[in-house]
């Protein structure tokens, strides 16, 4: 009998020995040449993990960054500098009342599936996007399109039921890539495209991993395979760039990061711009903010460039209104609300508001550069007389309460649409902007195809904003690229939110 | 025995009813329409609708309760919003790193703790044995979380040894498997270690006190021998109710350390499931979570049973010594 007291613990401690013969066997056998990247090969970081695959059926920005010009085409795409070119149509005639569009297709395109990309797939795209049971998430990139037809398997007619100077841009989306009948209710986990790359697996939670299409229509990407993985901790994704494990960050997550892989020769910080416009929205439907010479005051209480020092590490670009500074059409209207917190208080007791009086709530959504912002301008306000509460939410809470609810004073939140300066048209819209002089300026626009004259409405609607003080115009986002100094390619700026690789290599 | 168990499961069955109704209950209370999640600022409010009644969302929710936990009875598990695969499905390859990453550390936890405490037991009051205490205080007070970003730092950005993060997949080898979990492993065992040492420690010196000890070295027994045949076995029962209670802590702790060390598992899926509002798939692994720590209990007190034959009669079974 006492034998068998001896019983269990001694089974348990047998086990350690294998436990540690194990461990040492992983270690000994893990490959240590693994690491260097063979020259056509990528692996690029990104913060956040596309929910899945189908960039017509959701708002993520990940699905694009992944997809967008390395899976899926649309009929035209949006290049490095933001033009529209040529995608899978490759010339199109426009008629002069501005309505009715024929597209030339090209001719040998098919399917990751190996079947033909025809105009019947076109005019399904188009016609499941703008349906009554669309989950399209930018269904609204479709609302002048009144019929579709494709007379031949390469002709494209598109009509439409008024003129759209963007309707070419619209089609460059990641929302309007081309989709086959047989394959478009499964992309979300098989996507079927027409580009140079298809999917081979993905691991979710870690990394989506392509390989070239053989049977490209166009020329073959210098990669052979692409490796997308997911790493949502910045401490995390500066561990995995140095210790080599990634070759790229499109957009770093960590910019107190930076500083340190700007001085290591292995590595280039390329920091370029986005669409991201960084506001701090003020909800006009609450007294007093709906008050233009309050709101004129909040904007000489924010020092725009201690804010860039302090919360961006000193990238970002100061701007004075809705529009990226790197568009042709951008005015710089900083002039207008220059940083001045004599004239801030100046403008505070002309509008009736003691000093200490005014208390506002600032909600603050996850990413940094909202939740460092917010602390930054709670202080520069606080300067001016203006109390501030700061009220982090996560996305789900500021979707919910704040840009469906209308329930706040003030936030902080980057709007990376290309070319949203519409949004200030939009009836209900969050921050509750009324101004019928610039809706008839968007209206105009949306109806104006010759650029100069766009450009010009342009300027004139990036003007009025200003001028109305509408929310507080803080800074242009910036990009902030991390790569292996040997490649080649990679955008350096991000008009779309896209990680095209088509044209990245590999230097020897 | 067979009674014990019964109640066991009647207990069980309880919690997971209970757990199931309040996470039910707070994720309809909690803000965020899992719609408006997915399509983003610039959707429409036809769009919006067309997604919700996809998904099921414009039922009524004691309906969406029932055909809920009737699926699971059944087995069925039903789609995740963000991803649109089955629960069971997404789940399987996470449990495929979870399950291994809380058997490694609870492995190293028990195979660093057992003999160091039994060995700072044994040198009471000299050097080895305040050695192992301060170590062990140590080890409490370090936070997982940052010594798991101390260990990347040294194995796989100085070193170059271990990879920095991720998880390469079983099919790339066990080797490259074992090797992702190696530094997430150490970083949740060490803390647990600790605390489980100093467990042993005590309980072993407790046994050490006991009258039957005396008798096992007055009948010729060594030191070591007397502990290794009757002393050993006696001080595992407060072992094991603290490792049963880490095994929950283990739970929680693989949430941040999948987090620190970007790994597929079972955490950073629920990490992520609540911050995308993919309801479907809290509830599920908030159930699933529910259960495994129940069941984890409930194997505990059974094992009290086999180290301990008294308490294998229930209360009324007569003690040996009576």
């Amino acid at each position: 009998m006492p034998l068998s007291f001896a019983r269990g613990p001694a089974r348990a401690v047998a086990a350690f020995p294998v436990l540690a013969a194990v461990l040492a066997a992983a270690i000994s056998s893990w490959p240590l040449t693994a690491r260097a990247a063979p020259p056509d090969s990528l692996v690029m970081g990104m913060v956040l993990e596309p929910p899945h695959l189908d960039p017509t059926a959701g708002a993520a920005g990940a699905i694009d960054e992944v997809v967008y010009a390395n899976v899926f085409e649309g009929l035209t795409r949006i290049g490095p500098d933001g033009a529209v070119r040529p995608g899978l149509a490759e010339r199109w005639n426009v008629s002069d009342d501005g309505l009715t569009y024929t597209f030339r297709l090209r001719e040998g395109v098919t399917f990751h599936d190996g079947s033909a990309f025809t105009a019947e797939d076109a005019v399904f795209t188009l016609d499941r996007a703008r349906a009554d049971a669309s989950v399209n998430a930018q269904k609204g990139l479709f609302e002048a399109i009144d019929t579709v037809a494709a007379p031949d398997p390469y002709t494209l007619v598109v009509h439409l039921s008024r003129p759209q100077g963007r309707f070419l841009f619209n089609l460059g989306w990641g929302d309007a890539v081309m989709v086959a009948p047989e394959s478009a209710d499964t992309n979300k986990t098989a996507p079927v495209g027409t580009g140079p790359f298809r999917l081979t697996r993905w691991v979710q939670g870690d990394r989506v991993e392509l390989e070239a299409y053989p049977d490209y229509w166009g020329e073959a990407p210098a990669l052979t395979r692409a490796t997308f993985r997911f790493i949502a901790d910045p401490a995390a994704a500066l561990a995995g760039i140095m210790a080599g494990d990634v070759d790229a960050f499109a957009n770093f997550p960590a910019p107190e990061g930076l500083i340190a892989l700007e001085t290591d020769p292995r590595f280039s910080v390329v920091i370029g711009t986005t669409e991201g416009e960084t506001i701090l929205a003020l909800n006009h439907r609450n007294p007093p903010l709906d008050d233009v010479r309050v709101r004129r005051a909040i904007g000489h209480a924010i020092d725009r460039q201690a804010l860039i020092d302090g919360a961006m590490f000193g990238h970002g670009t100061p701007i004075g209104s809705h529009f990226a500074p790197h568009h042709p059409a951008y005015v710089d209207l900083t002039g207008l609300s220059p940083y001045d917190p004599e004239a801030a208080k100046a403008l505070l007791a002309e509008a009736g508001i003691t000093p200490g009086a005014l208390s506002l709530r600032l909600h603050l959504p996850p990413p940094s550069y909202a939740r460092r912002s917010g602390e930054i301008i709670a202080a520069q306000l606080a300067a001016v007389g203006i109390q501030t509460e700061i009220i982090p939410v996560e996305w789900a809470q500021w979707l919910e309460q704040v840009f469906r609810g209308h329930d706040f004073d003030m936030t902080i939140v980057a709007h990376t649409e290309p070319l949203d300066i519409d949004v200030y048209a939009r009836d209900g819209y969050y921050f509750g902007y009324k101004n019928p002089t610039f809706n008839g300026l968007i209206a105009t626009l949306d109806e104006t195809t010759d650029p100069v004259k766009r450009a010009e409405l342009y300027r004139q609607a990036q003007t009025r904003l200003a001028e109305d003080a509408v929310n507080g115009f803080l800074f242009q986002l910036p990009k902030q690229g991390v790569w292996d100094a040997r490649l080649h390619g990679l955008w350096h700026n991000s008009p779309v939110q896209a990680n095209d690789l088509t044209g990245v290599s590999w230097s020897e | 025995m067979a009674w014990i168990l019964a109640q066991r499961a009647v207990a069980l069955a309880l919690t997971l009813l209970a757990a199931s109704i309040l996470v039910f209950v707070v994720l309809e209370v909690l803000p965020g329409d899992p719609a408006l999640l997915i399509l983003g600022v610039n959707a429409r409010e036809d769009t919006l609708a067309a997604l919700r009644a996809t998904m099921g969302l414009d039922q009524p929710a004691v309906w969406r309760y029932l055909t809920w936990i009737g699926g699971l009875l059944q087995g069925h598990f039903q789609n995740s919003l963000t991803y649109g695969v089955p629960v069971d499905e997404l789940l399987a390859p996470r449990l495929a790193v979870s399950l291994p990453l809380a058997a490694l550390s609870l492995s190293l936890a028990v195979a660093l703790a057992l003999p160091l405490g039994v060995l700072a037991a044994a040198r009471r009051g000299r050097a080895t044995d305040t050695a192992i205490l301060a170590l062990g205080q140590l080890g409490v007070a370090v936070p997982n979380f940052w010594l798991g970003i101390l260990l990347v730092l040294l194995f796989a950005v100085t070193l170059h040894w271990l990879p920095a993060g991720g998880f390469p997949g079983w099919e790339a080898g066990v080797g490259p498997g074992l090797a992702a979990l190696i530094l997430p492993a150490v970083a949740l065992a060490l803390p647990q270690a600790a605390i489980l040492t100093r467990v042993t420690r005590s309980a072993v010196l407790e046994v050490l006190g006991e009258d039957y000890m005396r008798t096992a070295r007055a009948k010729g027994l060594s030191r070591a021998a007397a502990l290794w045949h009757h002393g050993l076995r006696n001080a595992m029962i407060p072992v094991v109710t603290i490792l049963g209670l880490q095994f929950s802590f283990l739970l929680a702790g693989t949430i941040i350390i999948e987090n620190v060390f970007n790994l597929p598992g079972v955490g950073r899926l629920i990490f992520q499931a609540i911050s995308q509002r993919d309801l479907v798939v809290v509830r599920d692994l908030v159930v699933l979570l529910a259960g495994t720590v129940g069941v984890v209990n409930a194997l505990v007190d059974l094992s009290y049973a086999a180290l301990d034959p008294r308490l294998r009669h229930g209360a009324d079974g007569a003690r040996p010594d009576d």
